[in-house]
């Protein structure tokens, strides 16, 4: 709950100083913010710094490209963009889906510094957004905390969220994907329903559906908010803190938020249909059926009440069962419950790895270790069970949410390695509750032991003597907190009023001082610790962001004795075949790196990272782990022309085909189940040494990545396998080297042509001919 | 200036021909090398060099081994074709050698190769290279019992009457060769499951292959008809290749002499040699049998310009213009066997188109309700013909947003419920509101 604004009023003599107060206060913050917002900004811009002004990774160069077709052509042609020049021959419909709040907001800030006569490239606004709204996001948590613990909290936790590695890594400049919007419109949907629930106004219950609107728009984690939401609202009713702000808090989001998001294409009738969005619907049935309950109860005697209920409840039980039989019979008709593979992924972690490969094998998507706790959000995993705590001090709906919010989201961030980053807000705001509540404990110690500002402390008192209980409690917050929230509207203060009321103090105000006083030694000391605490938090986070989480991952660095070395071989490779190849050749490569090839080469891809199709990829796994001439048979039914394998053999690079190899195993015999994987595996060992299978030494992937590895250094010497190659001398029959990078991160191959002629019987008297004839033989491949 | 530029722009539209092996516009090639074991076979086998000549072929006859040999200089070819009398040659002269011969078929000339019981293994290298395997046994020849020539020296029978053609008027020529073909010479195997090659002109069932002058040890490895004695190989990229297991099938003794078949009554004043390697050598210098496909073009009904994308559902036209090479001019092609695939991974639709007998094949059709990046092909292989395979790649996108209908019929219950639900929370809002 928020601030003790009954006191300004109750004390009238204070009511100037106080306004000059308010008014400091108000400015102070504002700066405080505003320097949050530029924190959050350049935070973010060591990428920029250290390489260079360029998209990141794989995603955010899809969005990249959609974004520049947005801007040439329009919405409505974006809106139907039927893009061919990716999972040939298919084609995707980009239009539909395609989450197009990224866009549409990289766009619009394109379009709107174009009319002000601000000659930005598309790309310039498409790195820098993700950093725009990362100081966004401060703010929104700013006001989302301050609605449920004060502006100190508020301020504590912006400050935190501004600079949380967790999402600094997914919105450094460049980062142009989904969740760099995504995670401002979470927070600033979260705070609107708080702002809602707090103030029961209709007004900010439609911005609240308009803030839904624009997540769903951004982020496919919308379900989130569509669940947590409905969790809280029950969590409510069952406490038995259901209110018409809740109602009015609720119902509007459900009716009018599913009507916006079906207007999203990508969602469409999912709104509706899926599993997802089931528990709003039941959560909103259920909160109906107690308005009325309520509703009975005010208008019945209670003892007709209680007749009416025993009626009720045995009819209304009776046709819950059956409705609900009947919705789970229909759920459980459909293969997968309802429930899409991501999803139920989250609900069961082992859901992906039993059935969908390709879920799976994707790093984000696996659950996260230990460390990267530390490393993502760092101190503020120890603050978060202190910042719990101070929520239950006193329990109001605002904290209730909270508290649901951290725990659900700490579940799903062990889900999913990926998901750390819904984690990271929840715990930003715990953690700016507790130190700001942890503050305001030593300091008003402080103030309470110092005679010098001890009639401070009891002017600060007497402020606090006429509120409750549940005010007093608030009031442990720092002054500048008491500040700014003196300026709620009435409105608030009379419904806060209403409240306190029903939770009579118990304690007077010098018990409650005797409570709180610590000795000052003790105060000092672990205000000084938790000033190192956040002096840690800060060292990490600017050494997070400068190192660990700024590599665009297109160029590699690496550090050795003589010096920096750059690895630009992905650009390299593009380049090159966006200059050699035909502008209608088709490009066959796991599909990590469909969306730079069709953005950055400009060439048709068969499978890229939006991975709809699972029989497409799985069709390109099986030609990967085919020999030559069934994998050559594969690529040439689908056009393909060029095979393009990223290898690390080399330079030490890990995340390269032959480690991602298993996984195409996996995902093509899914489909294709010739492709055995304890084929390619030595004694459950996945090798590529003398030791390896013959079915792995002879399939393309390794043909591909090996092919004239031993002239390299004699030895075929793997360095992120660290071992020798197990096959070194072989010549590839259905493919030809095209190109290969300068440090041979990527390689490129040309399928060759079906032979001209069709060789007659192998010679069967090599004795008798070879003698003469085999110098000027050509070996003919084609047999 | 102007003269300049009239070069540069002769030189530009004349650049394909210098790369392509024959002129796209007059297939028929002019310029032949024959290379001869020695000259004497230049007078033994002039008829056939003559109707070349006479057809207007430029012969340059070079011996095999002859030092100057080259096919290329300065990256062109300088003939259009290769003809190899030349069976014992076991090393060409100059640059030649098998690697180059293969080349220059790979790179679109046309080669016959003729050979004798003293073929030796480069020749025969060339033979398996392009899907021909003559007999290991390098003594022996093709024998038959049954149908041999009947010639002065009884018991001689190498010397084969062939009558087993392939029927193709497209490779031998319209008009039926009557009189039988005289063979001798060794016997080749084709594998059966090889397309591109074709047995012109097999042996009969009783033939095999054996040295005639000794005892069989073993039984024969090639018998019946199994044996082809010339055969001819289209390769994938049109280029044609036709290989004899005699050379003396071209020679003016065996073109010129009466032939009467054992065991037949016929007797025919002269063999059917001169007919058969002047058709079929019409047919392996593109004289014959060349199509080309031109002016592919698909719009929808009713437009002209071709579209960058269709939408299902769309009905288009498509139509292509056929032409066949006569030896001197492009004649319209007319078949009712032309097919177009409207083609994704399989095709979604395979329709014959018409003809309007001026070489224009045509066909409307609808395309399907799928969408996704498609092509046009057109997949044509006949029996002596070029293979004509032409796509072109054509995307295929779902409805527009405004292209959906409008208003359902089905849906109108909905639509009415759904005004009568917001006009009864009018009312009753209204009435709740302001009626006490």
């Amino acid at each position: 709950m928020s601030a003790p604004e009954a006191s300004s009023a109750a004390v009238p003599t204070l009511t100037t100083n106080n306004t000059l107060r308010n008014a400091f206060g108000g400015v102070l913050s504002f700066f405080i913010l505003l320097l949050i917002g530029v924190l959050a900004f350049s935070i973010r811009l060591f990428s920029v710094i250290k390489y260079e002004s360029v998209i990141h990774e794989f995603d955010p160069y899809f969005n990249y490209r959609v974004t520049q077709f947005l801007t040439k052509n329009g919405i409505y042609e974006f809106w139907n963009w039927f893009d061919d020049r990716t999972w040939y021959p298919l084609g995707r419909v980009i239009g539909g889906t395609v989450y197009p709040g990224l866009t549409l907001t990289a766009g619009t800030i394109w379009w709107l510094l174009n009319s002000l006569n601000i000659p930005l490239s598309v790309e310039t606004v498409c790195v820098f957004t993700a950093p725009i709204f990362s100081a966004f996001a401060s703010w929104a948590t700013y006001l989302l905390t301050k609605e449920v613990k004060g502006a100190g909290a508020g301020l504590t936790a912006a400050v935190l969220l501004a600079m949380v590695p967790s999402y600094i890594s997914r919105s450094v400049a460049g980062s142009y994907d989904n969740e760099a919007v995504a995670i401002f419109a979470l927070i600033f949907t979260f705070y609107l329903y708080i702002k809602t629930l707090n103030t029961g106004s209709l007004f900010y219950a439609t911005l609240n559906s308009i803030a839904y609107f624009y997540m769903v728009c951004s982020w496919g984690g919308y379900t989130f908010i569509i669940n947590l939401i409905p969790m809280h609202v029950l969590l409510c009713i069952v406490t038995g803190r259901y209110s018409s702000r809740l109602y009015i808090a609720y119902a509007p989001l459900v009716v009018l938020g599913t009507l916006l998001a079906a207007l999203v294409p990508v969602v469409g009738f999912n709104a509706v249909m899926t599993s997802e969005h089931f528990a709003s619907f039941l959560v909103f049935i259920i909160i109906h059926v107690v308005a009325l309950v309520y509703y009975i109860k005010g208008i019945l005697s209670p003892k007709m009440f209680k007749v009416a209920v025993t009626l009720v409840v045995s009819v209304g039980l009776a046709v819950c069962c059956a409705v609900i039989a009947v919705l789970i019979a229909l759920v459980a008709s459909s293969p997968t419950k309802g429930w899409s593979g991501r999803s139920l992924s989250l609900l069961d972690p082992t859901y992906a790895s039993k059935y969908i490969p390709i879920i799976a094998s994707v790093s984000e998507h696996q659950p996260p270790t230990w460390p990267s706790y530390f490393m993502d959000i760092n101190v503020l995993a120890f603050l978060v069970p202190a910042g719990i705590i101070a929520c239950f001090l006193p329990l109001s709906d605002a904290s209730s949410f909270v508290v649901l919010y951290i725990v659900t989201s700490v579940y799903f961030s062990g889900v999913m390695v990926r998901l750390m980053l819904v984690l990271a807000p929840a715990a930003c705001i715990t953690s700016g509750i507790a130190l700001s509540q942890a503050f305001d404990v030593f300091t008003r110690s402080i103030k309470f032991q110092l005679p010098g500002v001890s009639s401070k402390t009891e002017v600060d008192a007497g402020e606090t003597s006429s509120a409750t209980k549940e005010a007093q409690n608030d009031a442990v917050k720092t002054e500048k907190a008491e500040e700014t929230s003196k300026d709620r509207p009435s409105r608030k203060s009379k419904k806060k009023e209403r409240e306190h009321v029903e939770k009579p103090s118990t304690k007077t105000k010098a018990e409650k001082k005797r409570l709180l006083a610590l000795p000052l030694e003790a105060s000092v000391i672990s205000l000084l610790l938790l000033v190192f605490l956040g002096a840690f938090y800060v060292v990490h986070c600017v050494w997070a962001a400068a190192e660990a989480y700024s590599a665009p991952s297109i160029v590699l660095t690496s550090h050795s004795h003589d010096g920096l070395h750059v690895f630009d071989d992905f650009r390299e490779a593009y380049a090159w075949l966006r200059h050699n190849t035909d502008v209608d050749d088709k490009v066959a490569s796991w599909w990590d790196y469909g969306y730079q090839t069709t953005a950055m080469a400009n060439r048709t891809v068969i499978v890229d990272n939006n991975t709809w199709n699972n029989t497409h990829i799985a069709t390109v796994g099986t030609a990967m782990s085919s020999p030559e001439k069934a994998a050559w048979e594969i690529f040439h039914s689908l056009d393909v022309k060029y095979v393009l394998v990223v290898f690390g053999g080399l330079v030490g690079y890990p995340s390269d085909d032959i480690n991602k190899f298993l996984w195409m195993v996996r995902i093509g015999g899914g489909v294709f189940p010739h492709i055995k994987e304890p084929d390619y595996l030595r004694d459950g060992q996945y090798r590529i040494d003398s030791q390896a299978t013959p079915t792995m030494l002879n399939c393309l992937m390794y043909k591909l990545s090996y092919y004239r590895f031993v002239e390299t250094d004699g030895k075929g010497f793997d360095r992120v396998r660290r071992t020798e190659i197990g096959k070194k001398y072989f010549k590839l029959t259905h493919f030809e080297e095209v190109f290969t990078t300068h440090h041979w991160m990527v390689r490129i191959y040309k399928l060759k042509p079906q032979k001209n002629r069709i060789r007659g019987k192998t010679k069967k008297s090599k004795s008798k001919t070879s003698s003469k004839s085999s110098g000027t033989r050509k070996k003919n491949p084609w047999l | 200036m102007k003269n300049l530029s009239f070069l540069f722009i002769f030189g530009i539209s004349f650049f394909p021909l210098l790369c392509f092996s024959f002129d796209p516009e007059t297939p028929t090639d002019r310029r032949v090398l024959v290379l001869l074991d020695d000259f004497s076979l230049k007078s033994s086998h002039s008829i056939f060099f003559n109707s070349l000549k006479s057809r207007g072929f430029d012969l340059d006859f070079k011996l095999a081994d002859d030092p100057t040999l080259s096919l290329r200089r300065y990256g062109q070819y300088l003939y259009d074709a290769l003809i190899l009398f030349s069976p014992s040659t076991e090393r060409f002269g100059g640059s030649l050698d098998l690697a180059a011969v293969l080349d220059f078929v790979d790179s679109g000339h046309d080669l016959i190769v003729a050979v004798d019981a003293s073929a030796s293994d480069l020749i025969k290298n060339i033979a398996t290279e392009c899907g021909v395997d003559f007999d290991e046994d390098s003594s022996a020849m093709v024998i038959d019992h049954k149908s041999y020539a009947i010639s002065g020296t009884e018991g001689d029978h190498t010397l084969i009457a062939s009558d087993d053609f392939i029927q193709s008027d497209v490779i031998l020529g319209k008009t039926k060769i009557k009189a039988p073909v005289i063979f001798k010479g060794i016997a080749h195997s084709v594998n059966a499951a090889n397309n591109l090659v074709l047995k012109v002109l097999s042996a009969s069932p009783s033939a095999y292959s054996a040295n005639p002058k000794s005892e069989l040890s073993s039984p024969p490895l090639l018998t019946g008809s199994a044996i082809s004695l010339v055969s001819v190989v289209q390769a994938r990229n049109n280029a044609r290749i036709m290989i004899a297991g005699s050379l003396d099938l071209f020679s003016n003794r065996l073109l010129r002499t009466a032939v009467q078949k054992a065991g037949s009554p016929d007797k025919y004043e002269k063999s059917g040699n001169e007919q058969f390697v002047t058709e079929i050598s019409k047919w392996v210098f593109h004289e014959r049998g060349h199509l080309k496909a031109v002016n592919l073009k698909h719009n929808k009904v009713g437009e002209t310009d071709e579209p960058a994308i269709y939408r299902i559902k769309d009905d288009l036209k498509f139509s292509v213009k056929i032409y066949e090479w006569s030896g001197k001019s492009w004649e319209t092609y007319v078949a009712d066997d032309v097919q177009v695939q409207f083609y994704m991974m399989s095709p979604y639709v395979l329709k014959t188109l018409s003809t309007d007998g001026k070489g224009l094949y045509h066909a409307s059709f609808k395309v399907p309700d799928v969408y996704g990046v498609f092509q046009f092909k057109v997949d044509y292989l006949r029996l002596g013909y070029t293979s004509l395979s032409l796509s072109k790649q054509i995307p295929v996108r779902p409805f527009r947003h405004n292209e959906y209908e409008r208003f359902i019929t089905t849906a109108f219950p909905y639509y009415g419920a759904s005004f009568t639900t917001m006009a009864g929370f009018f009312i009753f809002s209204i009435l709740y509101l302001y009626n006490k």
